[in-house]
């Protein structure tokens, strides 16, 4: 619901996101480059998320945007002014940490108001916004506990309740869900699109898990190695790819290894030990180029005789049943050895069909799969 | 009968370990309560145990203004040392984190160095410094010579303490609006002030202790407590100095019970605000 951003609808509430441009940013320590060239626009209201391994910069270049880092080089706008001038207490930008660091010999009425305490906001008012945000984080009735008194989720939420109180231009969260068990994560992704949904927030987000961005973000920005390897919709990176590290870490994918023999405007055909198979070319590749077909195990559809009507097809030996609850895996293992596996959802009437060891015919329409870029990089995103 | 049985169930090694403990205990208390009933006696020579009990020693004590003149002067140099080197510590502590591990190491090696080099040394330097800065002899000197060996005491505990606080802690109230000083006064002292508390504690207890170097850069007109109990017990030996060791090993428990009760106080303070 909240994958479809929609500027137009974001001039009917009331403003208070700013856009953030991010322009060549480059953070060394030394000879290790952290964070290298990194160019990112944001508009206001949209939801863009951090996706990446541990280590790839995304907190870094997070850090640099609070202004608790200072970049090596390049630039940084919000509302088109520069940031770099600016210490962090003056940015405007909320952010949320990783274990939420709440000020443990504060109440949490005492946290919410630090943020307004700084900017002399009269206590009157403060306390009204208080109540407001707590009411709105439901947190009404905790105003005077200690954040050692509270549950992971309570104090996630007054992390987030402190981060927003003073109307921030900008809302950062770094990993903030991480540490909290798979139920409360759902829970609280759920609540974090509906405050970012209600406030209208302009937010960046971190995490490194994939269901994750793809439930909340406008749009995601994958980073490997300091570097955004591709930046997209959710639908856009699942569905096209441009790396084998995308591919891989967003969602699985089968890769097929081989070299481009012809390129149209949308198809590239690729020789493969398995022979010519066919996908969109989103790796931008010309012919003669080394590249791989990239597949997700749902496009693949199994069947006992060779229909001939996608124009992927190959033929293999069905390795493994795995079941998984709501669908079926079924790992098939090609003439060279190469494994496949293909996912097949489980319906009613379902009687599973195949036998490990039984001959299977696989099939895939090429407009459901990608020839991509090798970065080689599959080992690193798994 | 009980109390056998109580050994009865023990194996040897147990036996052994209260023993042990229980003769180090002795060791360590026993030279203390030999003080402490030596200040109570009536003779006029020490001797133990004692054949009758007054207060003639604290009388003493009393009558000679020496004693009255040089605790005076302990605790005039003891009350602004603690309060320098609390300060100086604290911040170098808090400084030291900020700079990179070699720089740290550097600095805490040079903050460290008076418990490291032989008090003998440091003395011998500080004198032969103060006597071209003619501080020799002078309340401002002797306050600056304890504020260097009292340094490294605050140090130590405040360090431990100030690794033990979350540096997002400090990063969140700078994103929050706070300027750095703001943030170090409102979220990270509060966090360390039980460890500033015991530092300066600490300062006090070793302040009022030191002799070695009070001995190289006092005189006899401005001469603390430890000064003076040495040169008495050179001259003869006078059993007032029972009374004065009983007095200081007050000051020393007093010290560690306020020690102790800041950190009940504040605990029982954060409770209170929890539940209310």
């Amino acid at each position: 619901m909240l994958n479809r951003y929609d500027p137009a609808q974001n001039e009917r509430k009331r403003l208070r996101g700013a856009a953030l441009e991010i322009v060549g940013l480059t953070k060394r320590y030394g000879s290790v480059t952290a964070v290298e060239g990194v160019d990112l626009r944001v508009a206001q209201g949209e939801f863009v998320t951090f996706l990446g391994p541990s280590g790839s910069g995304k907190t870094t270049t997070l850090m640099m945007v609070a202004g608790l880092q200072q970049p090596t080089s390049g630039q940084m706008f919000l509302d088109g002014t520069p940031l770099e001038p600016l210490p962090a207490h003056k940015r405007n930008i909320g952010v949320v940490f990783q274990q939420y660091a709440l000020f443990p010999h504060m109440t949490v009425a005492q946290n919410v108001r630090f943020p307004l305490e700084m900017r002399r906001v009269p206590k009157h008012e403060a306390d009204r916004r208080i109540n407001e945000v707590l009411r709105l984080v439901d947190l009404a009735t905790h105003h005077r506990r200690l954040p050692a008194q509270l549950s992971g989720g309570q104090q996630q939420r007054v992390a987030l309740a402190r981060a927003i109180v003073f109307e921030p231009s900008l809302l950062l969260m770094d990993e903030p869900l991480g540490a909290l068990d798979r139920k409360l994560r759902e829970q609280m992704q759920t609540e974090i699109a509906r405050l970012h949904k209600e406030l209208d927030m302009t937010v960046l987000y971190v995490t490194h898990d994939q269901s994750e961005a793809l439930t909340l973000s406008h749009r995601i920005a994958v980073f490997n190695y300091g570097r955004i390897n591709q930046i997209g919709t959710p639908a856009e990176l699942y569905e096209r790819p441009r790396t084998r590290f995308v591919a891989a870490f967003l969602g699985d994918s089968c890769f097929l290894p081989g070299k481009v023999t012809r390129v149209s405007s949308e198809v590239a055909e690729i020789e493969t030990a398995h022979g010519l198979l066919r996908g969109r070319n989103s790796g931008a590749l010309g012919p003669g180029a080394a590249a791989l077909l990239a597949v997700r195990p749902e496009r693949i559809t199994l069947s006992r005789h060779a229909s001939g009507k996608a124009d992927n097809n190959l033929a293999g030996t069905l390795q493994q049943i795995v079941y998984l609850g709501q669908s079926r895996k079924l790992i098939v293992r090609l003439g060279d050895g190469t494994i496949v596996s293909t996912l097949a959802p489980i319906t009613a009437e379902d009687e599973g069909g195949f036998d490990p060891g039984d001959h299977v015919e696989l099939a895939w329409s090429s407009r459901g799969c990608n020839v991509l870029t090798d970065d080689g990089e599959a080992k690193d995103a798994e | 009968m009980i109390l056998g049985n109580a050994w009865r169930s023990l194996t040897p090694g147990a036996v052994a370990r209260r023993i042990i403990c229980g003769l180090t205990i002795c060791y360590l208390v026993g030279p203390l309560i030999i003080v402490v009933v030596l200040s109570f006696s009536a003779a006029q020579f020490l001797t133990f145990p004692p054949t009758a009990f007054s207060f003639h020693l604290y009388r003493n004590l009393l009558d000679d203004p020496r004693w009255g003149d040089s605790f005076v002067t302990s605790v005039s140099i003891m009350i602004p040392t603690a309060l320098a080197a609390t300060l100086a510590a604290t911040a170098a502590a808090y400084g030291s984190m900020r700079l990179s591990p070699r720089l740290a190491a550097l600095v805490s090696g040079l903050i460290l160095a008076p418990i490291v080099v032989p008090a003998i040394i440091t003395a011998a330097a500080i004198y032969g410094l103060f006597e071209r800065l003619q501080l020799n002899g002078t309340l401002a000197g002797l306050i600056l010579a304890h504020t260097v060996i009292t340094l490294p005491y605050v140090f130590i505990t405040v360090s431990a303490s100030l690794k033990a606080v979350d540096p997002r802690l400090e990063a969140a109230a700078r994103t929050l609006g706070a300027p750095l000083h703001t943030a170090f006064r409102r979220v990270v002292l509060p966090l360390i002030m039980p460890a500033v508390l015991s530092g300066l504690l600490f300062a006090m207890v070793v302040s009022f202790d030191e002799l070695v170097v009070s001995l190289f850069i006092s005189t006899p007109e401005v001469r603390p407590l430890t000064v003076q109990m040495w040169s008495d017990i050179l001259g003869d030996v006078d059993p007032t100095i029972a009374a004065i060791s009983t007095l200081l090993l007050g000051v020393a428990l007093f010290a560690m019970c306020g020690q102790h009760a800041v950190r009940l106080i504040l605990r029982a303070r954060n409770r209170i605000d929890g539940v209310a």
